[in-house]
C-alpha cells in the first residue's frame, strides 16, 4: 500500500479527515524549509504538499508567487527540492509527499529522470498544475508506472460532461479547487463545495480533499467536514513570509490541523 | 491532389494541438473546459460564410485592408541588390498587424456571448487594438501590461485609456510581457464565465496559436495576390520580424508549400545572442520548454526556470515563441536570425531617411536583417519584409536611445 493510502485508510479507521498542509521549497531558505517539514506531522499534519518553485506560477496568487520568487533568489532548484525530501524521510518514513508545482522544471530535469529521482527521494505524489488530461501522456502516466500519484485537480469548471475525462488516471486522491481563481483568493461556501464533493464522490472512491481560500481553524473545520480533507497553503506560507519563528508556524499549523480533525 | 493535401505543411495543427512535437495544451483544469468551448467554437466559426462575410467587411471599412505592397525603390538602391516591397500593415487602423487577429476573436467571443475581453501587451499595439475592438462592439475591456513597459510605452497607455481600457500594470516578475501574460491568466482563471482571454500571439494553449495564425494569414494571402498582380510571380524571399510571431506567422503561412520561397524569421538579439541572456532569440538562444499553454522554444536556465529577455522593443520582449515557428524552425522550413539593438536602430532611421516611413521597432529587426543579405542578392530577386508596424509609439525610445533629449527639442 502507498503511504498516501495507508495514510487515508488510517484516518477513515479513526473517522477523521486529513489535513494538508502546503509550504514553498526553499522558502526563506532550504534549512527552514527542512526544519518546517520535520515539524509538521507532530503538528497534525497528514499529508505534507511541498511547492517546487517556478518563475511563472500561472494558477497562484501574490503569497505563493513571492514565496517561489525568495525560493529561487536563494538559488532554490528541483534538484534540491527532491534532496529535501531524501532528508526528510532519514527521520519520518509514513507521512506523505506531494509535490506541487508546473511542469517545466520537471520537462527541463526530463521526465523519466526526474521520476527516477523523485522515486529514490520518496516522493508519493505529483500535483502539476499544468498538465489537464489532454496531457496525461507528458508525466501522468509515465508517473503512474513508477509508482507515483497524480493527483489530479477538479474545478467548479470541471462538470458532468469533463469530470469523466478527469478521474480515469488519476490516483492518490482527488484535490479539488472550491474556487474559479488563484490559489490565496477569496473562498466558497461548505454548503456549495459539500454539494460538489458529493457530486466527485458519485464517480470515484478516492478521497476528494478540498484546498484553496481556507485561512483559519474554522475553515479547515467546516470544508473538513464535508470532504475527506483540507488542503492549506497560503496562510500557512504567509506566515513564512511574515518572518515567523519555525515555532510560532508550526503552533499556526497545530490550529489548523486540530480544526480539520475536529470536523 | 491527394498526395500534396498529405504533404502540405499548411495542415496542423493535429487534434492535440501539436505542431510535430509543439504547441499543446498546458493550460489548468479550470482553463480547460473553456479551451475546449472555444476550439469549437472556432471550429464553428472557420467554416460558416457568415463570419468571414463579417471579417471581410471590417478588414476592408473599418482595418483599411488590403493593405498595400510596396515597391521601396529607394531601399533596394540603398541595398544595391534584391528588389525590396514591403507590406505596408503598419498603415491598418491602430498602426499594426494587431487589429487583424483581435477582430476576429472578439467576433468570436460576441458568439459564444462573452462580455469581458481581456488582454496582454508588450509594446500596447495588441492593447490598443484590442481597446479600440472593445470600443466598437461596447465591450468591457481589461488589458495586462507589465509596469516596465507602461513606462516605456506611455502613448500606447493613454490612447487604451481613451478608448476606455482598463490598464492593469503588472509588477510581478521583472514587469514586462511574460509577466502581463501570467496576469491575464490568473484573471481568466478567475472570472471564467463572462470573460474572453484575447491573446495577442501565435502562442498560448491550442486553439489560439492556429486561430491566431489563421486571422493573421490575411497578411500573406494578399502579398501572394499583390506580387502577383505587379511582378507576375511568387517572391523569392519573405522576411518579418518575431517575437511571439504572429505577424511572421500570417506572412509565411500562405507560402509554406510553395518551396521556390525562402522563408526568414528575425529574432531580437538585444544586446548580441551571449550566455548573459540579454536578448530575446529564443530560437537561436533557447531551448524547447513548456510555458503558457504551449510547448515551444524558451528561454531559460538549467532548472527550467523562465528567464527575462532583453530587447529595446518591447513587443519583442518575450522569453517565447510561436510553437508553430518552433516546429518549422526544428524541420528546415525557415530560417531563424537575429539582430542586435544597435542594429535596429540603424535600420529604424534608414526606413525614415529613404523612404519616409517611421518603422515600429519590432520591424526595425526585420529590416536591419534585409540590410543584411539584400546586396548579395541578384537584382532580380523579389524580397517581401512584412513592415507591421508604424513607429509613432517609439519616438521617445529611439529619442533616449539616440540622446536626444525630447524636454527641450529646439536644439
Amino acid at each position: 500500500m502507498t503511504r498516501i493510502a495507508a495514510k487515508f485508510a488510517d484516518l477513515k479507521s479513526q473517522g477523521k479527515s486529513a489535513f494538508v498542509s502546503y509550504i514553498m521549497a526553499g522558502d526563506p531558505d532550504y534549512d527552514t524549509t527542512l526544519a518546517v517539514m520535520n515539524g509538521l506531522p507532530g503538528a497534525g499534519v497528514d499529508i505534507i504538499e511541498l511547492g517546487a518553485p517556478f518563475t511563472d506560477p500561472m494558477a497562484d496568487g501574490p503569497t505563493i508567487q513571492l514565496a517561489g520568487q525568495r525560493a529561487l533568489d536563494g538559488g532554490m532548484t528541483l534538484k534540491k527540492t527532491l534532496q529535501l525530501v531524501t532528508e526528510f524521510r532519514k527521520t519520518d518514513d509514513t507521512t506523505p509527499i506531494v509535490l506541487m508545482g508546473y511542469y517545466n522544471p520537471i520537462y527541463s530535469h526530463g521526465v523519466d529522470a526526474f521520476l527516477v529521482d523523485a522515486k529514490a527521494a520518496g516522493v508519493d505524489g505529483l500535483i502539476v498544475v499544468d498538465l489537464p488530461p489532454e496531457e496525461d501522456s507528458e508525466l501522468c502516466i509515465p508517473a503512474g508506472k513508477a509508482g507515483i500519484d497524480f493527483i489530479r485537480l477538479t474545478t467548479p469548471t470541471t462538470d458532468e460532461r469533463r469530470l469523466p475525462t478527469v478521474l480515469p488516471n488519476t490516483s492518490g486522491f482527488i484535490y479539488y479547487v472550491a474556487i474559479t481563481g488563484i490559489t490565496g483568493s477569496g473562498s466558497a461556501s461548505p454548503e456549495t463545495v459539500g454539494r460538489e464533493v458529493a457530486r466527485i464522490k458519485q464517480s470515484t472512491d478516492l478521497p476528494v480533499c478540498v484546498g484553496f481560500g481556507i485561512k483559519t481553524p474554522q475553515d479547515a473545520a467546516a470544508m473538513a467536514a464535508v470532504a475527506d480533507g483540507a488542503v492549506v497553503g497560503s496562510a500557512i506560507v504567509q506566515k513564512l513570509a511574515d518572518g515567523d519563528s519555525v515555532e510560532t508556524v508550526l503552533d499556526f499549523v497545530k490550529d489548523l490541523a486540530d480544526g480539520a480533525h475536529s470536523a | 491532389m491527394a498526395t500534396d493535401m498529405f504533404n502540405s505543411l499548411m495542415n496542423g495543427p493535429d487534434e492535440q494541438g501539436r505542431f510535430g512535437d509543439f504547441g499543446g495544451r498546458f493550460v489548468s483544469e479550470t482553463l480547460m473546459p473553456l479551451i475546449l468551448d472555444l476550439e469549437a467554437e472556432y471550429e464553428k466559426a472557420k467554416t460558416d460564410p457568415t463570419f468571414w462575410a463579417e471579417m471581410d467587411d471590417l478588414w476592408k471599412h473599418y482595418v483599411g485592408r488590403p493593405s498595400p505592397l510596396y515597391y521601396a525603390d529607394r531601399l533596394t538602391q540603398e541595398f544595391g541588390g534584391a528588389k525590396i516591397y514591403l507590406k505596408r500593415d503598419e498603415l491598418n487602423h491602430t498602426g499594426a498587424h494587431k487589429i487583424n487577429n483581435v477582430l476576429g476573436q472578439i467576433l468570436l467571443a460576441r458568439r459564444m456571448g462573452k462580455t469581458r475581453i481581456i488582454a496582454e501587451t508588450g509594446a500596447g499595439q495588441h492593447g490598443v487594438a484590442t481597446a479600440t475592438v472593445c470600443a466598437k462592439f461596447g465591450l468591457k475591456c481589461v488589458v495586462y501590461m507589465g509596469a516596465h513597459d507602461v513606462e516605456r510605452q506611455a502613448p500606447n497607455v493613454f490612447r487604451m485609456k481613451l478608448l476606455g481600457a482598463e490598464v492593469v500594470p503588472v509588477t510581478s516578475g521583472r514587469g514586462t510581457l511574460k509577466d502581463a501574460m501570467n496576469d491575464a491568466m490568473r484573471d481568466w482563471v478567475t472570472y471564467v464565465d463572462e470573460t474572453f482571454y484575447c491573446i495577442g500571439t501565435v502562442a498560448g494553449p491550442h486553439p489560439y496559436p492556429a486561430m491566431v495564425r489563421d486571422f493573421q494569414s490575411i497578411i500573406g494571402k494578399e502579398v501572394k495576390t499583390q506580387i502577383m498582380e505587379a511582378e507576375g510571380r511568387l517572391p523569392d524571399s519573405v522576411v518579418a520580424c518575431i517575437g511571439g510571431g504572429s505577424n511572421a506567422m500570417g506572412l509565411f503561412y500562405p507560402f509554406l508549400d510553395d518551396k521556390s520561397v525562402r522563408i526568414i524569421g528575425v529574432e531580437a538579439g538585444g544586446k548580441g545572442v551571449n550566455d548573459r541572456m540579454e536578448h530575446c532569440a529564443s530560437l537561436t538562444g533557447g531551448r524547447p520548454g513548456v510555458l503558457h499553454g504551449n510547448r515551444t522554444y524558451l528561454l531559460q536556465d538549467d532548472d527550467g526556470q523562465i528567464l527575462e529577455g532583453h530587447s529595446i522593443s518591447a513587443g519583442l520582449d518575450y522569453p517565447g515563441i510561436g510553437p508553430e515557428h518552433s516546429w518549422l524552425h526544428d524541420i528546415g522550413r525557415a530560417e531563424y536570425v537575429s539582430v542586435t539593438d544597435t542594429e535596429a536602430l540603424d535600420a529604424f532611421q534608414l526606413s525614415c531617411r529613404t523612404e519616409g516611413i517611421i518603422p515600429a521597432l519590432e520591424p526595425s529587426h526585420a529590416l536591419a536583417h534585409v540590410a543584411k543579405i539584400a546586396g548579395d542578392l541578384p537584382s532580380d530577386h523579389l524580397l517581401v519584409m512584412n513592415m507591421c508596424g508604424r513607429g509613432d509609439k517609439d519616438i521617445f525610445t529611439v529619442a533616449r536611445a539616440l540622446g536626444w533629449d525630447m524636454s527641450t527639442s529646439d536644439a
